[in-house]
């Protein structure tokens, strides 16, 4: 049975995510053009696009030396807010990782490595649930993604699950008034607009349920 | 030694400029600050790494305070306090100060061979003669 959460799904997985945020780049930067300061596309493509040479230029030895790879990357080469909050998302979701070697429970443990990272943007952003940020399609996510394997779901379903309401959470926050970074300079006039943060953040989770599937 | 001191900025030329402008009030006295500013291109950003590293490089034993301007650089010095080793990281205050007066009052008290938490409260009334020379 291959391993759904072993180094190289989950260097497919940011590889994914690497390629969803390029090919939406554009889309991504007019979202934050809207209420933000225009760079969110561009950054998040090159902070990924080094994390994908950096995983390919020397081949981390373990889960978690994979993700730590990553948010090192992101940390040093993002420039703007989302360096540091991925970059804490993947951090924090790398020492979750640490302990895991028994491959039964692997779906556990990837829930709890999105749980972790969840946790790290919480403690990183201090923002809310309802704030219109990131965490408004990362915590549903991991909500579904918990709910479907404590419903005995196989993890293929329960990381589809998450990417559904990661998508609807990323779509909630059309109305919502931005209360953290620059748009919450904009008050009421941010509401109308995507977040371009929770909109990648989806994109994260689709690109778990595009990788991380059909594994097992 | 003196406390250490750390910028982080957006830009570079705004922390190098921010730095002058604090030196400037100490002629002839030592200071250690270092300057994390800047994206690794040399464009607009901060990087939690080099966060880490400037602290380090501030780092005498008696303790560092960092000045910041604001946004990413609160979350990337944040981000930088994870990348240190628990004795450094024990002996690092991040300023909530306003960058250029926190500065300028931390550099003064540092220079003056005041200890960290002094500095980091001399940083954070930064604001208060501004504030009072105005008001009166």
């Amino acid at each position: 049975m291959a391993d759904p959460v072993d180094t190289a799904a989950l260097t497919a997985w940011v590889g994914e995510f690497a390629r969803l945020v390029h090919e939406q780049r554009d889309e991504l930067t007019a979202l934050d053009a809207a209420i933000g300061d225009a760079d969110h596309g561009a950054n998040l493509d090159r902070g990924l696009t080094a994390a994908v040479s950096a995983l390919d230029a020397e081949p981390p030895a373990d889960p978690a030396a994979a993700l730590k790879t990553v948010a090192t990357t992101l940390i040093r080469t993002v420039g703007g807010a989302s360096g540091p909050l991925y970059g804490t998302f993947f951090l924090r979701a790398a020492g979750a990782l640490g302990g895991v070697t028994d491959p039964t429970h692997h779906g556990t443990a990837l829930a709890a490595a999105f749980r972790a990272g969840y946790d790290g943007v919480v403690a990183r952003g201090k923002a809310e649930p309802g704030d219109k940020t990131m965490l408004d399609a990362l915590g549903p996510a991991c909500d579904a993604l918990d709910r479907a394997l404590a419903d005995g779901e196989p993890l293929d379903e329960a990381l589809r699950a998450a990417a559904r309401a990661a998508a609807d959470g990323r779509d909630a926050t059309v109305p919502m008034v931005a209360r953290k970074g620059r748009a919450s300079y904009l008050g009421e006039r941010s509401a109308g607009h995507q977040d371009p943060g929770a909109t990648s953040a989806a994109l994260l989770v689709q690109a778990a349920a595009t990788a991380l599937t059909g594994r097992g | 030694m003196p406390v250490g001191l750390v910028v982080v900025s957006h830009s570079r030329a705004l922390a190098d400029a921010a730095v002058e402008l604090a030196r400037g009030m100490l002629p002839g006295r030592e200071l250690a600050v270092e300057v994390a500013a800047g994206d690794v291109d040399g464009g607009l950003g901060t990087d939690a790494t080099a966060i880490a590293d400037a602290v380090t490089a501030a780092d005498s034993g008696d303790g560092v305070v960092v000045l910041m301007d604001l946004g990413s650089a609160v979350l990337s010095a944040e981000t930088a306090l994870e990348l240190l080793d628990d004795d450094v990281r024990a002996r690092v205050v991040l300023s909530p100060a306003p960058l250029v007066e926190g500065l300028v009052g931390a550099a003064v008290t540092a220079a003056a061979g005041a200890d960290r938490d002094r500095v980091a409260g001399e940083a954070a009334r930064g604001l208060a003669p501004k504030q009072a020379h105005l008001a009166g």
